[in-house]
Protein backbone atom coordinates (compact mmCIF):
# COMPACT_ATOMS: atom_id res chain seq x y z
CA UNK A 1 0.00 0.00 0.00
CA UNK A 2 1.53 3.35 -1.23
CA UNK A 3 -0.04 7.09 -0.35
CA UNK A 4 0.60 9.34 -2.32
CA UNK A 5 -0.63 13.31 -3.31
CA UNK A 6 -1.98 14.04 -6.32
CA UNK A 7 -2.44 18.03 -7.82
CA UNK A 8 -6.42 18.32 -9.40
CA UNK A 9 -8.67 21.38 -10.55
CA UNK A 10 -11.83 20.50 -8.90
CA UNK A 11 -14.09 22.94 -11.21
CA UNK A 12 -11.14 25.81 -11.70
CA UNK A 13 -9.38 25.25 -8.01
CA UNK A 14 -6.18 23.62 -7.43
CA UNK A 15 -6.61 20.97 -5.05
CA UNK A 16 -4.15 18.52 -3.34
CA UNK A 17 -5.35 15.23 -2.83
CA UNK A 18 -4.05 12.68 -0.38
CA UNK A 19 -4.65 9.03 -1.73
CA UNK A 20 -3.53 5.55 -1.48
CA UNK A 21 -3.53 2.77 -4.16
CA UNK A 22 -2.08 -1.12 -3.80
CA UNK A 23 -2.20 -3.62 -6.87
CA UNK A 24 -0.47 -4.05 -10.08
CA UNK A 25 -0.82 -0.76 -11.89
CA UNK A 26 -2.59 -2.48 -14.91
CA UNK A 27 -4.65 -3.91 -12.58
CA UNK A 28 -8.44 -3.18 -12.71
CA UNK A 29 -8.62 0.59 -11.73
CA UNK A 30 -11.10 0.42 -8.87
CA UNK A 31 -11.76 3.43 -6.89
CA UNK A 32 -13.25 3.32 -3.44
CA UNK A 33 -15.17 6.42 -1.90
CA UNK A 34 -15.24 7.20 1.85
CA UNK A 35 -18.29 7.72 3.62
CA UNK A 36 -19.76 11.26 4.94
CA UNK A 37 -17.37 12.89 8.03
CA UNK A 38 -14.76 10.22 7.73
CA UNK A 39 -11.34 9.35 5.21
CA UNK A 40 -10.03 6.52 3.55
CA UNK A 41 -8.70 4.84 6.09
CA UNK A 42 -11.87 2.95 5.99
CA UNK A 43 -10.69 1.07 2.94
CA UNK A 44 -7.17 -0.03 4.45
CA UNK A 45 -8.38 -3.37 4.86
CA UNK A 46 -9.55 -3.53 1.55
CA UNK A 47 -6.27 -1.97 0.07
CA UNK A 48 -4.43 -4.60 2.32
CA UNK A 49 -6.33 -7.89 0.77
CA UNK A 50 -4.26 -9.68 -1.46
CA UNK A 51 -6.49 -11.26 -3.27
CA UNK A 52 -8.36 -8.36 -4.37
CA UNK A 53 -5.08 -6.52 -5.39
CA UNK A 54 -4.01 -9.58 -7.26
CA UNK A 55 -6.34 -8.22 -10.01
CA UNK A 56 -7.61 -5.03 -8.77
CA UNK A 57 -5.66 -1.52 -8.66
CA UNK A 58 -7.77 -0.23 -6.03
CA UNK A 59 -7.30 3.71 -5.08
CA UNK A 60 -8.94 5.17 -2.01
CA UNK A 61 -8.64 8.98 -2.17
CA UNK A 62 -10.01 11.57 1.40
CA UNK A 63 -11.88 13.99 -0.52
CA UNK A 64 -11.09 17.31 -0.13
CA UNK A 65 -11.25 18.84 3.75
CA UNK A 66 -10.92 15.42 4.62
CA UNK A 67 -8.09 13.26 6.26
CA UNK A 68 -5.27 14.63 4.51
CA UNK A 69 -6.85 16.28 1.51
CA UNK A 70 -6.51 19.48 3.42
CA UNK A 71 -9.36 22.30 1.88
CA UNK A 72 -8.29 24.15 -0.76
CA UNK A 73 -6.63 27.55 -0.05
CA UNK A 74 -9.17 30.17 1.17
CA UNK A 75 -11.49 27.77 2.89
CA UNK A 76 -11.48 29.84 6.73
CA UNK A 77 -13.57 32.45 4.68
CA UNK A 78 -16.34 29.55 3.39
CA UNK A 79 -18.62 26.88 5.12
CA UNK A 80 -18.04 23.83 3.50
CA UNK A 81 -20.66 22.41 1.54
CA UNK A 82 -21.06 19.03 -0.33
CA UNK A 83 -22.85 19.31 -3.74
CA UNK A 84 -23.92 16.43 -6.48
CA UNK A 85 -21.93 19.38 -8.77
CA UNK A 86 -18.44 19.32 -6.88
CA UNK A 87 -18.82 16.04 -5.59
CA UNK A 88 -18.92 14.53 -8.97
CA UNK A 89 -16.59 16.29 -9.87
CA UNK A 90 -14.11 15.63 -7.70
CA UNK A 91 -14.15 12.27 -8.60
CA UNK A 92 -13.68 12.66 -12.32
CA UNK A 93 -10.98 14.99 -11.70
CA UNK A 94 -9.02 11.93 -9.70
CA UNK A 95 -9.71 9.72 -12.32
CA UNK A 96 -8.72 11.80 -15.25
CA UNK A 97 -5.79 13.30 -13.01
CA UNK A 98 -4.71 9.18 -12.22
CA UNK A 99 -5.63 8.58 -16.44
CA UNK A 100 -7.75 5.70 -14.95
CA UNK A 101 -9.37 3.18 -18.18
CA UNK A 102 -13.07 2.95 -17.35
CA UNK A 103 -12.64 2.35 -13.63
CA UNK A 104 -14.90 0.64 -11.63
CA UNK A 105 -16.21 2.95 -8.18
CA UNK A 106 -17.42 1.81 -5.06
CA UNK A 107 -18.68 4.17 -2.78
CA UNK A 108 -20.16 4.02 0.38
CA UNK A 109 -23.05 6.19 2.25
CA UNK A 110 -22.60 9.49 0.40
CA UNK A 111 -20.37 7.43 -1.62
CA UNK A 112 -22.76 4.66 -2.71
CA UNK A 113 -25.39 8.34 -3.42
CA UNK A 114 -23.25 9.44 -5.58
CA UNK A 115 -22.51 6.13 -7.47
CA UNK A 116 -25.83 6.34 -8.32
CA UNK A 117 -25.25 9.88 -9.65
CA UNK A 118 -22.18 8.73 -11.91
CA UNK A 119 -24.79 5.92 -12.87
CA UNK A 120 -27.19 8.22 -13.92
CA UNK A 121 -25.04 10.59 -15.73
CA UNK A 122 -21.61 9.41 -16.61
CA UNK A 123 -22.36 5.96 -16.94
CA UNK A 124 -20.33 5.37 -20.20
CA UNK A 125 -16.96 6.46 -18.07
CA UNK A 126 -17.27 3.45 -15.81
CA UNK A 127 -17.28 -0.17 -16.32
CA UNK A 128 -18.71 -0.97 -12.87
CA UNK A 129 -20.49 0.91 -10.37
CA UNK A 130 -20.91 -0.48 -6.58
CA UNK A 131 -22.96 1.25 -4.22
CA UNK A 132 -22.78 0.20 -0.43
CA UNK A 133 -25.34 1.71 1.70
CA UNK A 134 -27.20 3.40 -1.48
CA UNK A 135 -30.59 4.54 -1.79
CA UNK A 136 -32.39 7.25 -3.58
CA UNK A 137 -33.77 8.93 -0.71
CA UNK A 138 -33.71 8.07 3.03
CA UNK A 139 -35.71 9.59 5.74
CA UNK A 140 -33.36 11.89 8.16
CA UNK A 141 -33.22 10.86 12.04
CA UNK A 142 -31.46 13.82 13.81
CA UNK A 143 -31.37 17.60 12.98
CA UNK A 144 -27.83 18.45 11.95
CA UNK A 145 -27.22 21.08 13.22
CA UNK A 146 -26.35 19.32 16.36
CA UNK A 147 -23.24 18.86 14.38
CA UNK A 148 -21.17 21.83 14.48
CA UNK A 149 -21.70 23.67 17.54
CA UNK A 150 -19.52 25.48 20.06
CA UNK A 151 -21.36 23.75 23.42
CA UNK A 152 -20.97 20.33 21.77
CA UNK A 153 -17.82 18.47 21.04
CA UNK A 154 -18.31 17.83 17.13
CA UNK A 155 -15.87 14.70 17.27
CA UNK A 156 -17.54 13.25 19.86
CA UNK A 157 -21.11 13.58 18.49
CA UNK A 158 -20.38 12.83 15.06
CA UNK A 159 -19.08 9.68 16.18
CA UNK A 160 -21.51 8.68 19.01
CA UNK A 161 -24.60 9.43 16.48
CA UNK A 162 -23.26 7.24 14.10
CA UNK A 163 -22.01 4.44 16.57
CA UNK A 164 -25.43 2.99 16.54
CA UNK A 165 -25.02 2.41 12.38
CA UNK A 166 -22.75 -0.36 13.60
CA UNK A 167 -24.02 -3.90 13.52
CA UNK A 168 -23.57 -5.16 17.13
CA UNK A 169 -21.64 -8.26 16.03
CA UNK A 170 -18.97 -6.00 14.40
CA UNK A 171 -15.57 -6.68 16.21
CA UNK A 172 -14.98 -3.83 19.18
CA UNK A 173 -11.76 -2.73 17.40
CA UNK A 174 -13.33 -2.58 14.35
CA UNK A 175 -16.00 -0.55 15.94
CA UNK A 176 -14.02 1.69 18.01
CA UNK A 177 -11.47 2.30 14.48
CA UNK A 178 -14.30 3.11 12.57
CA UNK A 179 -15.73 5.72 15.60
CA UNK A 180 -12.14 7.35 15.73
CA UNK A 181 -11.97 8.46 12.47
CA UNK A 182 -15.38 10.38 12.89
CA UNK A 183 -13.79 11.99 15.67
CA UNK A 184 -10.77 12.92 13.75
CA UNK A 185 -13.23 15.53 11.07
CA UNK A 186 -13.32 18.74 10.75
CA UNK A 187 -15.40 21.14 12.14
CA UNK A 188 -18.81 21.29 10.10
CA UNK A 189 -17.15 18.61 7.58
CA UNK A 190 -19.84 15.68 8.31
CA UNK A 191 -22.45 18.35 8.55
CA UNK A 192 -21.56 19.84 4.92
CA UNK A 193 -20.91 16.58 3.84
CA UNK A 194 -24.73 15.80 5.06
CA UNK A 195 -26.14 18.95 2.47
CA UNK A 196 -25.43 16.63 -0.41
CA UNK A 197 -26.82 13.51 1.51
CA UNK A 198 -30.14 15.17 2.40
CA UNK A 199 -31.00 18.04 0.50
CA UNK A 200 -29.19 17.84 -3.09
CA UNK A 201 -28.73 14.37 -3.46
CA UNK A 202 -32.45 13.58 -3.14
CA UNK A 203 -32.78 11.05 -6.59
CA UNK A 204 -36.25 9.66 -6.07
CA UNK A 205 -37.48 9.47 -9.47
CA UNK A 206 -33.95 9.75 -10.85
CA UNK A 207 -32.52 6.48 -10.44
CA UNK A 208 -35.40 5.08 -12.94
CA UNK A 209 -33.16 6.64 -15.81
CA UNK A 210 -30.09 4.35 -14.97
CA UNK A 211 -29.32 2.01 -17.57
CA UNK A 212 -27.28 -1.08 -16.52
CA UNK A 213 -26.43 -2.07 -19.69
CA UNK A 214 -24.67 0.61 -20.08
CA UNK A 215 -22.43 0.27 -16.88
CA UNK A 216 -23.51 -2.64 -14.48
CA UNK A 217 -24.66 -1.99 -11.12
CA UNK A 218 -24.54 -3.63 -7.97
CA UNK A 219 -26.59 -1.96 -4.28
CA UNK A 220 -25.01 -3.90 -1.44
CA UNK A 221 -26.82 -3.07 2.12
CA UNK A 222 -26.30 -4.04 5.82
CA UNK A 223 -28.95 -5.15 7.61
CA UNK A 224 -28.14 -3.28 10.73
CA UNK A 225 -28.10 0.26 8.82
CA UNK A 226 -30.54 2.44 10.12
CA UNK A 227 -29.69 5.24 7.59
CA UNK A 228 -29.61 3.62 4.63
CA UNK A 229 -32.54 0.30 5.76
CA UNK A 230 -32.49 -2.53 3.64
CA UNK A 231 -35.97 -1.56 2.48
CA UNK A 232 -34.51 1.83 0.90
CA UNK A 233 -32.30 -0.38 -0.85
CA UNK A 234 -35.13 -2.58 -2.02
CA UNK A 235 -37.17 0.07 -2.97
CA UNK A 236 -34.33 1.67 -5.01
CA UNK A 237 -33.19 -1.60 -6.72
CA UNK A 238 -37.03 -2.19 -7.52
CA UNK A 239 -37.00 0.74 -9.99
CA UNK A 240 -33.91 0.43 -11.49
CA UNK A 241 -33.95 -2.73 -14.35
CA UNK A 242 -31.12 -5.26 -14.34
CA UNK A 243 -29.04 -3.44 -10.83
CA UNK A 244 -28.15 -6.11 -8.78
CA UNK A 245 -29.06 -6.48 -4.82
CA UNK A 246 -27.25 -7.70 -1.86
CA UNK A 247 -28.52 -7.50 1.85
CA UNK A 248 -25.73 -8.30 3.64
CA UNK A 249 -26.41 -10.40 7.16
CA UNK A 250 -24.33 -8.95 10.38
CA UNK A 251 -23.15 -5.49 8.95
CA UNK A 252 -24.17 -2.23 9.25
CA UNK A 253 -23.37 1.23 7.23
CA UNK A 254 -19.79 1.01 7.18
CA UNK A 255 -19.10 -2.66 6.36
CA UNK A 256 -15.24 -2.60 4.78
CA UNK A 257 -14.55 -0.69 8.00
CA UNK A 258 -16.26 -2.26 10.58
CA UNK A 259 -16.33 -5.47 9.74
CA UNK A 260 -13.75 -6.36 6.82
CA UNK A 261 -13.69 -9.84 7.41
CA UNK A 262 -17.40 -10.58 6.96
CA UNK A 263 -17.84 -7.64 4.12
CA UNK A 264 -14.78 -9.82 2.51
CA UNK A 265 -17.75 -12.17 2.13
CA UNK A 266 -19.74 -9.80 -0.14
CA UNK A 267 -17.72 -8.19 -2.39
CA UNK A 268 -15.45 -10.97 -3.41
CA UNK A 269 -18.46 -12.53 -5.67
CA UNK A 270 -19.03 -8.99 -6.92
CA UNK A 271 -15.34 -7.75 -7.59
CA UNK A 272 -15.59 -11.76 -9.47
CA UNK A 273 -18.05 -10.55 -12.01
CA UNK A 274 -16.70 -7.30 -12.65
CA UNK A 275 -13.56 -8.97 -13.75
CA UNK B 1 -38.36 -9.99 35.78
CA UNK B 2 -40.49 -6.70 33.86
CA UNK B 3 -38.69 -4.32 32.21
CA UNK B 4 -39.24 -1.96 34.28
CA UNK B 5 -37.58 -4.37 37.48
CA UNK B 6 -34.57 -4.34 34.87
CA UNK B 7 -34.09 -0.97 34.55
CA UNK B 8 -34.49 -0.40 38.32
CA UNK B 9 -31.07 -2.49 38.34
CA UNK B 10 -29.24 0.35 36.55
CA UNK B 11 -27.36 1.73 40.04
CA UNK B 12 -25.72 -1.53 40.52
CA UNK B 13 -25.25 -2.29 36.68
CA UNK B 14 -23.29 1.62 36.50
CA UNK B 15 -21.15 1.03 39.72
CA UNK B 16 -19.80 -1.98 38.05
CA UNK B 17 -18.80 -0.23 35.09
CA UNK B 18 -16.36 2.24 36.33
CA UNK B 19 -14.93 3.06 32.16
CA UNK B 20 -18.49 4.26 31.26
CA UNK B 21 -18.21 6.20 34.16
CA UNK B 22 -15.18 7.90 33.55
CA UNK B 23 -16.77 8.77 30.16
CA UNK B 24 -19.24 10.88 31.85
CA UNK B 25 -17.26 12.13 34.34
CA UNK B 26 -18.43 15.85 33.25
CA UNK B 27 -21.73 14.69 33.53
CA UNK B 28 -23.89 16.85 35.68
CA UNK B 29 -27.98 16.66 34.70
CA UNK B 30 -31.45 15.27 35.70
CA UNK B 31 -32.99 13.32 33.57
CA UNK B 32 -36.37 10.97 33.16
CA UNK B 33 -36.46 7.62 31.29
CA UNK B 34 -39.79 6.28 30.46
CA UNK B 35 -40.02 2.31 30.63
CA UNK B 36 -43.29 2.08 28.59
CA UNK B 37 -45.51 3.68 31.56
CA UNK B 38 -43.23 3.42 34.05
CA UNK B 39 -40.98 6.59 34.50
CA UNK B 40 -37.62 6.75 36.18
CA UNK B 41 -36.23 10.03 37.59
CA UNK B 42 -32.55 10.01 36.78
CA UNK B 43 -29.94 12.25 39.08
CA UNK B 44 -26.24 11.47 37.67
CA UNK B 45 -23.29 13.64 38.78
CA UNK B 46 -20.12 13.07 38.05
CA UNK B 47 -20.91 10.31 35.61
CA UNK B 48 -22.42 8.26 38.62
CA UNK B 49 -26.11 7.78 39.35
CA UNK B 50 -26.69 10.08 42.62
CA UNK B 51 -30.40 8.93 42.82
CA UNK B 52 -32.54 6.81 41.19
CA UNK B 53 -36.95 7.35 41.82
CA UNK B 54 -38.90 5.11 40.01
CA UNK B 55 -42.39 6.07 39.79
CA UNK B 56 -44.39 9.11 38.89
CA UNK B 57 -42.94 12.40 40.76
CA UNK B 58 -45.09 15.40 41.86
CA UNK B 59 -43.71 18.55 40.19
CA UNK B 60 -40.70 16.18 39.03
CA UNK B 61 -38.27 18.35 37.10
CA UNK B 62 -35.94 17.18 34.32
CA UNK B 63 -33.87 18.53 31.58
CA UNK B 64 -34.74 16.25 28.66
CA UNK B 65 -36.95 12.91 28.69
CA UNK B 66 -36.28 9.69 26.82
CA UNK B 67 -39.56 7.43 26.64
CA UNK B 68 -40.08 4.18 24.65
CA UNK B 69 -42.36 1.76 24.32
CA UNK B 70 -42.07 -1.34 26.51
CA UNK B 71 -41.60 -3.67 23.16
CA UNK B 72 -39.05 -1.06 22.32
CA UNK B 73 -37.11 -1.64 25.49
CA UNK B 74 -37.37 -5.30 25.35
CA UNK B 75 -36.03 -5.39 21.93
CA UNK B 76 -33.09 -3.29 22.83
CA UNK B 77 -32.32 -4.71 25.61
CA UNK B 78 -32.08 -8.26 23.82
CA UNK B 79 -28.71 -9.63 24.12
CA UNK B 80 -28.00 -9.06 20.33
CA UNK B 81 -31.04 -7.01 19.09
CA UNK B 82 -32.53 -7.55 15.81
CA UNK B 83 -32.20 -4.69 13.52
CA UNK B 84 -33.62 -1.76 14.00
CA UNK B 85 -33.74 -2.25 17.91
CA UNK B 86 -30.25 -2.00 18.36
CA UNK B 87 -30.08 1.48 18.85
CA UNK B 88 -31.46 4.66 20.40
CA UNK B 89 -32.15 6.71 17.24
CA UNK B 90 -33.32 3.43 15.57
CA UNK B 91 -36.40 3.44 17.77
CA UNK B 92 -37.04 6.74 17.46
CA UNK B 93 -37.09 6.68 13.49
CA UNK B 94 -39.38 3.64 13.94
CA UNK B 95 -41.91 5.35 16.22
CA UNK B 96 -40.90 3.33 19.52
CA UNK B 97 -38.92 6.09 21.14
CA UNK B 98 -38.96 9.82 21.46
CA UNK B 99 -36.82 12.84 23.31
CA UNK B 100 -37.89 15.98 24.28
CA UNK B 101 -36.46 18.86 26.48
CA UNK B 102 -32.95 20.10 26.66
CA UNK B 103 -31.32 18.09 24.68
CA UNK B 104 -28.01 19.51 25.39
CA UNK B 105 -26.89 17.44 28.06
CA UNK B 106 -27.76 14.25 26.25
CA UNK B 107 -25.99 15.17 22.68
CA UNK B 108 -22.88 16.51 25.02
CA UNK B 109 -22.91 12.81 26.12
CA UNK B 110 -24.54 11.03 24.29
CA UNK B 111 -22.49 7.48 23.54
CA UNK B 112 -22.55 7.65 27.30
CA UNK B 113 -26.25 7.58 27.27
CA UNK B 114 -26.49 5.43 24.65
CA UNK B 115 -24.31 3.13 26.75
CA UNK B 116 -25.93 4.01 30.30
CA UNK B 117 -29.43 2.78 28.66
CA UNK B 118 -28.24 -0.34 27.46
CA UNK B 119 -27.05 -1.39 30.13
CA UNK B 120 -30.04 -3.40 31.41
CA UNK B 121 -28.86 -5.74 28.48
CA UNK B 122 -26.78 -7.60 30.94
CA UNK B 123 -29.84 -9.04 32.12
CA UNK B 124 -30.89 -10.61 29.18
Amino acid sequence: MIGRYVHVDIDGVPHRLYFEEAGPTDGIPLVCLHTAGADSRQFRHLLADAEITRRFRVLAFDMPWHGKSTPPDGWERSEYRLTTQSYTAAIRAFCKAMELDKPAVMGCSIGGRIVLNLAIAHAREFRALIALEAADFQQPWYDTAWLHRPDVHGGEVCAALISGLIAPQSPPARRHETLWMYMQGGPGVFKGDLYFYRVDGDLREKVKGIDTTACPLYLLTGEYDFSCTAEDTRRTVAQIPGAQLQIMKELGHFPMSENPAKFREYILPVLAKIS
Amino acid sequence: MSLADRFACLPALLAADRDLIRRGRWLEVECRIEIGAEPFFLVLRGGALARLDRGPKLMGSTAFTFRATDEAWLQHWKRVPEPGWHDLFALTKRGAASMEGDLRPLLQNLQYFKDLLALPREKA
